[in-house]
């Protein structure tokens, strides 16, 4: 007998149909709600600028030289918002994007993105949209409990992430028992992600649509800022079975501050070492012309499957999931 | 020095931490969508058999461990050491109590072991999953009564203790499972 490939697919038929059929459903739901599918493209000449999120990148090749770098997308962020800043309306896009060197129990290099955009929606509106759609595609809608950032690790973890220090950080995770292999110079944000995923994340109830909102202004991402003491980053992550589920914005529309974090990445990126990434100039024309004001969000289909069938695995969500010895 | 970075972190794994050869249990990738990557890690101390977490920000790497599984002969003990034989290279090496742990109550002269070695010597020794051993002291058999149920205590040649059923009588030699330590068989001559 020959020795066995691995060619077989990671999910049985029942599983292949019910994936098909939350497909089918996301797709109702926002034909129900008037939301426009749009398809954008998966090559493009920029890439995140987000130093915790690395692209694949290729080149296109044209006969007679001239060749450049193209970038595999790590979510088709930039491409709706110049829909949107063209008066698309509310949209919404399931595709496959790519993200390098990110692989587990929870991860995939390539997995299906829900990305959807609703202008004149706030933060909770989205939120609520968020859980009206996970409860439609799951048997039982799950409870749901809403913390905001600073609520959420005062509770779990005994600190005001907006006022301890890094040393003080470091103190309550050793108070914890944890072991971390990060000191003060990797930085207070570092920290934080720490005792996110590691101290919060755990104990957050399984059961629950879990919201944790207003990240530190540090956090924002493409989420816009709203001054006050302490100023917060208007964006929120939902977890659902203790998982990380989605990530939403209310969206930054300033072309400037755009600019500037786009400029602040890559000198992060500079100084750990990580390859600078060009700015996308259309998205800045874009939002110089103009965003309607709007949330948007991003859902792994994924993760969403994976609290569905019950299993702790992507890879048992996905035909063929990327594995070291068999693609 | 040989290392590992986390990216090659796999179950089986051998790694030093603190000075102590380890194998990783279980691996995981824990990343927020928009922040640090980490691999959070159960390992365990192959000296100790201690499980611990440790993690690690992704891309970091670690001391590999010269860890070796080796399938040994196991000849003898002296009382203070068990002495194995390679049985191909018939090079003999002696493991001290704290390496043979629990394995010694099963271990059998002749019996091929797993010894596994961390720079050549020995750091623990693993029995085979099933071995045949005889009774040297139980209570009298109950002839006839094969249903299993019940049992008693008996003490095989090695020094193990194992429930047995009430038909097992001494000098009666048994096929037990050293993983659970529970009698499986009687070993028809």
């Amino acid at each position: 007998m020959p020795a066995a490939s691995g060619w077989r697919p990671a999910i049985d038929r029942a599983r292949l149909r019910q994936r098909a059929a939350v497909i089918a459903a996301i797709r109702d739901f926002f034909a129900t709600r008037d939301v426009v599918e749009v398809e954008t493209p998966v090559l493009s000449r920029y890439g995140t600028t987000d130093p915790a999120i690395e692209s694949f990148t290729t080149r296109y090749e044209p006969p007679g030289g001239g060749a450049e770098t193209l970038y595999l997308q790590t979510s088709p962020e930039f491409f709706m918002k110049r829909l949107l800043a063209a008066g698309s309306g509310p949209i919404y896009q399931l595709g496959r994007v790519f993200r390098n060197g990110e692989a587990g129990r929870r991860h995939n290099p390539e997995f299906t993105l829900l990305e959807w955009y609703r202008p004149g929606f706030t933060l909770e509106d989205l939120m609520d949209e968020v859980t009206a759609l996970v409860a439609s595609l799951l048997p039982e809608p799950p409870a749901r409990l809403d913390y905001r950032y600073r609520e959420a690790f005062e509770r779990f973890a005994g600190v005001d992430p907006f006022v301890a220090d890094t040393a003080s950080l470091l103190d309550a995770v050793s108070d914890h028992g944890l072991d971390c292999p990060l000191s003060e110079a990797d930085g207070h944000d570092a920290c934080l992600d720490f005792m996110l995923s590691h101290i919060v994340e755990p104990a957050l109830p399984r059961d629950s649509l879990v919201f944790i909102y207003d990240f530190p202004a540090t956090q924002a991402s493409l989420a816009r800022i709203e001054p006050g003491s302490p100023a917060v980053a208007r964006r929120f992550e939902a977890w659902l079975g203790g998982r990380e589920l989605a990530n939403g914005f209310e969206e930054l529309d300033d072309p400037d501050e755009q600019r500037r974090r786009f400029e602040h990445d890559n000198r992060l990126r500079r100084q750990r070492g990580q390859a600078q990434i060009p700015p996308d100039d259309c998205l800045l024309d874009a939002l110089a012309a103009g965003l309607p004001e709007c949330s948007g969000v991003a859902l792994g289909v994924e993760r969403l499957l994976m609290h569905l069938f019950g299993v702790d695995d992507i890879r048992q969500t996905m035909a063929f999931a990327w594995h070291p010895d068999c693609t | 020095m040989a290392t590992y970075s986390t990216n090659e972190f796999r179950s089986g794994l051998k790694i030093m931490i603190d000075g102590d050869p380890c194998a990783i249990i279980e691996n995981e990738f824990v990343k927020p969508g928009k922040g640090q990557a980490f691999n959070r890690v159960k390992i365990r101390n192959l000296k100790t058999g201690r499980v611990i977490d440790r993690t690690w920000k992704s891309g970091e790497t670690v001391e590999a461990a010269d860890v070796m599984d080796t399938e040994m002969q196991y000849l003898y003990t002296d009382g203070e050491f068990w002495h194995f034989m390679d049985p191909e290279s018939y090079e003999q090496l002696a493991a001290d109590k704290t390496a043979v742990g629990d394995a010694a109550k099963w271990l059998k002269e002749q019996d091929i072991c797993q010894v596994t070695l961390w720079n050549g010597e020995p750091l623990s020794v693993t029995p085979p999953n099933f071995v045949e051993l005889a009774v040297t002291d139980t209570d009298p058999g109950v002839r006839g009564d094969t249903s299993g149920g019940g049992g008693k205590p008996a003490t095989l040649e090695t020094g193990a203790v194992v429930r047995v059923p009430l038909f097992i009588d001494i000098g009666d030699v048994l096929k037990v499972d050293t993983r659970s330590g529970e009698y499986v068989s009687r070993v028809k001559d």
